[in-house]
């Protein structure tokens, strides 16, 4: 095939025969295509020795005396006659390689060779400087320039409309308001452009915008990744994103708080939050595997992201090996990777988190002013409760001795232990398509047979002459369940999600008791046994079944002791609802009889001990003893210390469960001791070889004085003005952002591998001002649009498209397709169904049933329910985002995963994205409400509902040719719907929220469709 | 228009106009030499149908018998056969590792002689059709990583789907589909295993009309097909002209080739509106044949509805259709769950094979039979009479193929007698997806995408061709 290379040497843009060879631009992109995988920097693949990145090399004799360069002498070159060469043997590139050189490749190397054979440095790892061409520059003297050269004319300025819409929809993502496109085009004044430039650089939407692509490189998501890809809460950190554009943090600044934000001095929370960026890779907790494997993996994106995201360096390449094409090596790889190899984090997701959702430690909590406040306002009020806890408990001595004559009585009283029910039956209530229950030699039963979604025993006793005051359920592990734990889940655990208890008298009616309290001796980590108090929690009692395999006791403890006359049956139902399968294996049913306050899991052993020293006469007692009469009095008698107390707890528990729902984000924290790092060989983390310490790429500039070596150093080497690579990096991707296209097409890589720029002296004076304004975002934003060149109309002629097929010289204004996020955004903004709300955490729109639960059954991520009211209506870049089941729409729209790191998106124009527009319930209702818009604030006659609706929707006026399309198509749709009015209806009831009742339904539904057409036009979804 | 003047359109549109950012050079990258053939020679296969199994099957329960094992019942596996190699940490901890000779009887069927097990009676008759591989081969050890390797010749996320690779490389061979197709069922042998992901039919780098597009099994079966509810055929028909005679008209001012390229999508999307559900309406399928797949042919989302719907796909030039099945995921109760698997499957997979050969399709359908990787002889959890389990095993598994250039009735590799280690021909994944490529007419080693700087290939740098399973 063709490569990209080849193209572009011969496009129109470079192809300049008659003059002088440029290194850089001509023939660099050639050897490092064609022939540096065999004699490049990587050592091992080097063929016969000769090496062709270095000019001292390759001037110097083979083995065999040939010498592959003499400069001024291509007929002495080796080179040069293994590229002219007939003999299939001899020929270079070999054809296996499948990338022969075209005549014109063989022409400019000879031609080179005949000049001399100069090299130049890759020119991506030479610092950038000011042009040398006299000034003063802007972008439009460069590209004037340029043009001038092909003989070409800069198109003229975009009407005032277009440019408005173009400007919006660049630096907010939102398209102007109507007023605003007629306040620009009626403002006389000088600067009417300028003014709008300023305002959009101000809205708070601005942030969002320059968010959206930020998302992308930083794979950010609310997902874990890999199995079971369960939620995560990082959406702090994306706020942070969002308002650190909005503050205009000088790019450097925002880039050290996310490398190293957590080893700056007196780090605060923000610049904490702020290295979130590197806690967004997936976490892997799949079962069974090896941790150290995936810490690795982990670290290893950390540093190919690094290396995408701000040096657009592919460092992924020297994992395993030396780059093939670029100067870096292996070692140098596993010197960046130490940077990032001292952090604490353990690499895979483990435990409920894995499950249930959750952050993986470390984590910092995050908090607004309003409720840091009110925390700090609780805390206050507990203070006071166990200040007058500490007054009651003045008492203790004389309640005891109140309570004690009583105290002996009962406990003497009470029975000693559990006693294990004599049930009558124990079965399954699905009978034959439930668990087989049989009874084993200790009392216990255990589950065989099949083992259905959601089962439920049914446990019928009769009950124990004493009565019964609570319940003791054991469960039990047992070699036949699996993972030889304790539930019939594949992996052993069980979710106990009801725990009924009824009784029924002879010849009466069941009837249900209720229960007062749980206590279990362990629960697993969101699934508390109180969740079985809480029948709407969803969830119930887990015991982490696939990790502990040990026995468990749960208690259910009556509000109402049962008494009833003989042959009374106490019912027993064990229910399993919360998800599929997780059945309880092996089970022991016992009851109890004694007074509430002193029953304990593990049976009458402290009741025994408070009974002998109640037998003791008070004064002999030891100061042991009255300890212990002393606690058990606190923790299980009703008294007004008691109720203090209680109050006192119930007041830290709401602080302690205000605190934890406050929402957490997943950080870097350095390790007090440095980890050993090592080459990894062939990238496995088992294969290390030798030991690296951190260090930098030879190739680049070396720390800047006084910069520590760690993580922030290496932050601070990102954005130091010697670095060659981050500041081109930045404006070349801004370039690509307004202009469709980066000056170096490659934007996501600048290596040797990556185009010569189109004009490279203009990438070098942006770089080169973008650091002297110091690293100011919103100015760079402002001069790119601010430029005559970004102002241009876009219409295209034929003989441009001939020209300059791709608009890289920019003679004309830059036309492509919104993103993703855009087309839905614009579409809601323009209905006015947009909740421009800011930040915040993610929320769920519609999305089609079955998108999350057709391919797993793994995780928290399934059952989507969307969101009613304004999470319907909030920007794309907040809708939830599940890796492995990412939002569908913005799939079809070219958008990655998010599993890793990705600083390019392909632009593509396909059927599916075309039935998203038409069918897709966001945008049928959008365009409803957009015809509601237009009929209510359009006028009166079709013709001028029209022309607002158009002008709404593409800032412009319609032709006449446009106006007669779409008003023959509404006449022809308002016939149709008045013959079906049921069919309009339907249409117009699209959607969650309501059309306005007054409005006719049938004209309604005709204008819904002719607002779909307007919404899936060429123009609207292009910024043109 | 016939499909083929449209790729040769688009061909020419391409590169007339180098839209589509700097990665989407070429929609066909074969064939963008304007060559008259868009594969490298003569293709054995146009099509493919592979049945993934996600979760991995158990080999010798299955296809690869190990009859000697039942002397060493629950003996420690020998640390000669083990030899060090790394487990899973579901079974690193046991302190022994018994051998679990399986409880399925297996004989030899066809004239090939080829041993199948009991639980696969209806694959049985059609032995001769076969070419079993039972020395397949893969680097990771647990089901994210496998399976990801096997679809995209990497164990992370981020490279194309071996489907986006064929779309990309040989373009749709018809007009009203997609070019790569996806159908997941969960299976009955354990309905709760592992997951799939999106990234098993994504495009990758690959510019994104390569994706798979996968068949929903509730709802529209591809994404916002139906018009909204108010909506008819006649309606969209009147929108869409009126759509695209404005889109007509701002090309006339604008210029910008892009827009008649969108208006094509538009009218592509109108044919699939009625191509989709005409493909997936098998009322009109006879009795006999609907049989021939199973009941369940008739529930939606099954594995036997999707394989009829494969056979429907492939009589429609759908390139590549992809089932994946889930639930071979058997770390205990085997005996049991890997019953309902080939329950599931192994009627609807031989009624899928006789139904394409009936036709004459599969003179030119590949079929590809296989999970991510094997399980151990080494039983996980205790071992009894009647139950097992086993842990993941990487070092073998077996896959079948049928079908276009498969050297049919034959059993290719072997494994030694704890099927632990390959003894001969070993396959690994590479070999297999560049002998997938190579009967499609594709050289693995030159269709290749320029990414990042370096020019990837679906077998990264490896894959030898396994010319032993070529007829």
């Amino acid at each position: 095939m063709r490569s990209l290379l080849f193209l572009l040497i011969t496009s129109p843009l470079t192809s300049r025969a008659a003059e002088k060879i440029v290194f850089n631009r001509d023939i660099r992109p050639l050897l490092s295509d064609k022939c540096f995988h065999c004699h490049g920097p990587d050592e091992k693949e080097r063929k016969s020795g000769l090496r062709l990145d270095q000019r001292d090399s390759a001037l110097k004799p083979a083995k065999s005396g040939a010498v592959a360069i003499v400069p001024g002498t291509p007929d002495q070159s080796e080179l040069i006659a293994r590229c002219f060469t007939s003999d299939e043997d001899d020929l270079m590139p070999p054809s296996k390689m499948g990338k022969p050189l075209t005549d014109r490749e063989k022409a400019l190397l000879k031609q080179w060779v005949a000049e001399g054979a100069e090299y130049q440095g890759h020119w991506a790892f030479i610092a950038p400087v000011k042009p040398t061409t006299p000034g003063p520059h802007s972008i439009d003297t460069f590209i004037t320039a340029r043009l001038a050269k092909e003989g070409l004319q800069p198109s003229p300025e975009a009407d005032r409309a277009t440019l408005i819409r173009r400007a919006s929809l660049d630096l907010t993502g939102l398209p102007p308001t109507a007023a605003e496109v007629d306040a620009f085009e009626k403002d006389p004044s000088p600067n009417a452009y300028e003014k709008v430039v300023d305002r959009l650089l101000q809205s708070p939407h601005y942030g969002e915008r320059m968010a959206m692509q930020w998302l992308d490189f930083a794979r950010y998501a609310d997902s874990h990744g890999f199995q079971t890809d369960s939620s995560r809460s990082m959406w702090p950190w994306r706020d942070w994103v969002i308002r650190s554009f909005n503050e205009n943090k000088p790019f450097d600044q925002f880039t050290i708080e996310q490398i190293a934000g957590d080893l700056l001095p007196n780090a605060t929370l923000d610049q904490k939050v702020a290295t979130g960026f590197n806690r967004n890779h997936r976490i892997n907790g799949e079962g069974g595997i090896i941790g150290e494997e995936w810490r690795i993996e982990n670290i290893i994106d950390r540093v190919e992201t690094t290396g995408f995201t701000w040096l657009a360096l592919s460092l992924n390449c020297c994992r395993c090996h030396d780059h093939k094409f670029d100067p870096i090596s292996q070692k140098e790889f596993y010197q960046l990777f130490s940077f990032f190899n001292n952090t604490s984090d353990r690499g895979t997701i483990t435990g409920s988190s894995n499950r249930a959702g959750g952050n993986e430690d470390p984590v910092i909590t995050v908090s607004d002013q309003a409720t840091t406040l009110k925390l700090a306002t609780m805390q206050k009020d507990i203070d006071a409760a166990k200040q007058q806890a500490a007054v009651a408990r003045k008492d203790l001595v004389k309640l005891i001795a109140e309570w004690e004559p009583q105290a002996l009585k009962n406990l003497v009283q009470a029975p000693n232990a559990w006693t294990p029910l004599q049930p009558t039956q124990v079965v399954s209530k699905l009978a034959d398509k439930g668990a087989i229950l049989s009874l084993q030699s200790d009392g216990s039963y255990l589950a065989s047979g099949p083992n259905p979604a959601n089962d439920t025993y049914l446990f019928d006793s009769p009950l124990p002459k004493d009565g019964v005051t609570a319940i003791l359920l054991e469960c039990l592990p047992d070699p036949s369940l699996p993972n030889q734990s304790l539930g019939r889940y594949s992996n052993g655990n069980f979710v106990l999600t009801d725990f009924d208890v009824f009784i029924q008298e002879p010849g009466g009616n069941p009837v249900k008791q209720t229960l007062a309290r749980v206590a279990a001796d362990y629960s697993q980590k969101g699934y508390e046994i109180e969740k079985i108090l809480k029948r709407s929690s969803g969830k119930g009692w887990a015991i982490d079944g696939n990790s502990k395999k040990d026995p468990r006791r749960a208690m259910f403890v009556l509000q109402k002791p049962l008494q009833a006359p003989e042959n009374t049956q106490i019912l027993l139902r064990l229910r399993h609802e919360a998800i599929g399968g997780h059945n309880i294996g092996r089970f022991r049913l016992s009851s109890a009889s004694a007074p509430p306050e002193t029953l304990k899991l593990d049976g009458d052993m402290q009741l025994a001990a408070v009974k002998a020293i109640l037998e003791i006469p008070t004064a002999k007692r030891s100061a042991k003893q009255k300890a212990e009469l002393e606690k058990f009095f606190l923790a299980n008698v009703d008294s007004a210390i008691k109720r203090a107390n209680d109050l006192a707890s119930a007041k830290q528990k709401a602080l302690d469960d205000a605190k934890n729902k406050l929402p957490n984000v997943m950080v870097m924290e350095e390790m007090p001791q440095l980890r050993d790092a090592f080459i990894l060989s062939r990238g496995e983390y088992d294969k290390p070889t030798i030991k690296v310490s951190m260090g930098l790429p030879a190739v680049l500039p070396p720390l800047p004085k006084g910069a520590p070596l760690n993580r922030l150093g290496l932050a601070k080497w990102l954005v130091s003005p010697s670095n060659p690579l981050t500041a081109r990096v930045w404006v070349n991707r801004a370039w690509e952002k307004f202009f469709g296209y980066g000056l170096c097409k490659t934007t996501e890589n600048l290596g040797s591998q990556a185009e010569y720029p189109v004009q490279p002296e203009l990438l070098d004076w942006l770089a080169v001002e973008f650091m002297r304004s110091g690293w100011d975002m919103k100015a760079l934003q402002k001069q790119l649009v601010m430029s005559q060149t970004y102002r241009q109309q876009s219409k295209v002629t034929p003989e441009l498209v001939a020209k300059d097929p791709e608009n890289r010289l920019l003679a004309r204004g830059p036309r492509f397709r919104l993103a993703g996020e855009l087309v839905r955004d614009q579409a809601l903004a323009l209905s006015g169904l947009l909740v421009p709300k800011i930040g915040g955490d993610s929320v769920r729109p519609y999305m089609p049933e079955g998108v999350w639960d057709e391919t797993s059954k793994y995780g928290n991520l399934r059952g989507y329910k969307n969101d009613t009211g304004e999470g319907l209506y909030r920007r794309t870049m907040y809708t939830i985002w599940k890796r492995t089941a990412a939002p569908p729409t913005m799939l079809l729209f070219d958008s990655p995963s998010r599993e890793l790191c990705t600083v390019k998106r392909s632009r593509t124009n396909t059927p599916l994205q075309a039935l998203a527009l038409l069918n897709e319930v966001t945008f049928v209702e959008a365009a409803r409400a957009l015809a509601q818009r237009i009929i209510q604030e359009g006028g009166s006659s079709p013709e001028a509902r029209i022309a607002y609706g158009y002008r709404l929707v593409t800032a412009r006026q319609p032709d006449a040719d446009a106006k007669r399309i779409l008003l023959a198509g509404l006449n022809q749709r308002l016939a149709e719907f008045k013959a079906s009015p049921d069919s309009a209806t339907k249409l117009i009831n699209t959607g969650e929220s309501k059309p306005d009742p007054s409005l006719n339904a049938s004209e309604l539904a005709a204008y819904t469709m002719t607002a779909s057409v307007l919404l899936n036009l060429d123009r609207t979804i292009t910024r043109d | 228009m016939t499909s083929s003047t449209l790729q040769l359109q688009d061909r020419l549109n391409r590169r007339a106009f180098l839209k589509h950012s700097g990665l989407a050079l070429g929609s066909t990258a074969l064939a963008s030499q304007l060559a008259a053939s868009p594969t490298h020679f003569a293709p054995k296969a146009k099509r493919i149908i592979y049945l993934f199994q996600s979760g991995a099957p158990s080999q010798m329960d299955l296809f690869d018998p190990k009859p000697q094992m039942e002397k060493h019942r629950g003996e420690d596996l020998p640390a000669s056969i083990r030899l060090g190699q790394r487990l899973t940490g579901m079974t690193s901890g046991q302190k022994t590792f018994p051998v679990a000779p399986s409880m399925f009887k297996f004989a030899q069927h066809g004239q090939g002689g080829a041993w199948i097990s009991e639980l696969m009676p209806n694959i049985s008759k059609i032995a001769d059709e076969l070419c079993f591989i039972r020395s397949m081969h893969t680097e990771a050890i647990n089901h994210d990583p496998a399976i990801t390797f096997c679809q995209t010749g990497s164990q992370l996320a981020g490279r194309p789907s071996i489907g986006s690779w064929l779309s990309y490389g040989l373009g749709s061979a018809n007009r009203d589909l997609p070019a790569y197709v996806v159908l997941t069922s969960f299976g009955t042998g354990r309905r709760e295993d592992q997951p799939l992901y999106v990234r098993l039919w994504s495009s990758g780098f690959l510019p994104t009309q390569h994706q798979g597009v996968k068949f929903r099994n509730v709802g529209d079966p591809v994404l916002y097909l139906s018009d909204p509810a108010g909506v008819d055929r006649g309606m969209r028909r009147g929108m869409l002209d009126e759509l695209s005679a404005l889109n007509q008209h701002d090309h006339q001012l604008f210029g910008d080739p892009e827009i008649t390229a969108r208006v094509a999508q538009y009218e592509m999307a109108f044919r699939m509106q009625a191509s989709v559900p005409d493909l997936t309406d098998t009322s009109k399928e006879p009795q006999h044949v609907l049989d021939a797949y199973g009941p369940e042919v008739k529930t939606p989302g099954t594995y036997a509805a999707n394989c009829l719907l494969a056979r429907r796909l492939a009589e429609r030039d759908v390139r590549f259709i992809q089932l994946f099945h889930m639930g071979w995921d058997h770390h205990g109760g085997l005996p049991n769950a890997i019953k309902g698997q080939c329950h599931d499957t192994d009627q609807p997979t031989a009624a899928l094979i006789k139904d394409l050969k009936q036709r004459g399709l599969l003179d030119d359908t590949l079929i590809v039979w296989g999970g991510e990787f094997g399980r151990t002889i080494y039983s996980q959890g205790t071992l009894t009479e009647t139950n097992y389990g086993r842990d993941h095993h990487p070092r073998c598994f077996t896959v079948f193929m049928a079908g276009a250039g498969v050297k049919k009735g034959t059993t290719y590799g072997e494994t030694d007698d704890y099927c632990y280690n390959i003894t001969r021909d070993p396959v690994h994944v590479h070999d297999l997806n560049a002998t997938i490529l190579h009967l499609l007419g594709i050289n693995h080693e030159r269709l290749t995408f320029p990414f990042q700087g370096r020019d990837y290939r679906l077998t990264d740098i490896h894959g030898s061709l396994v010319k032993g399973v070529i007829a």
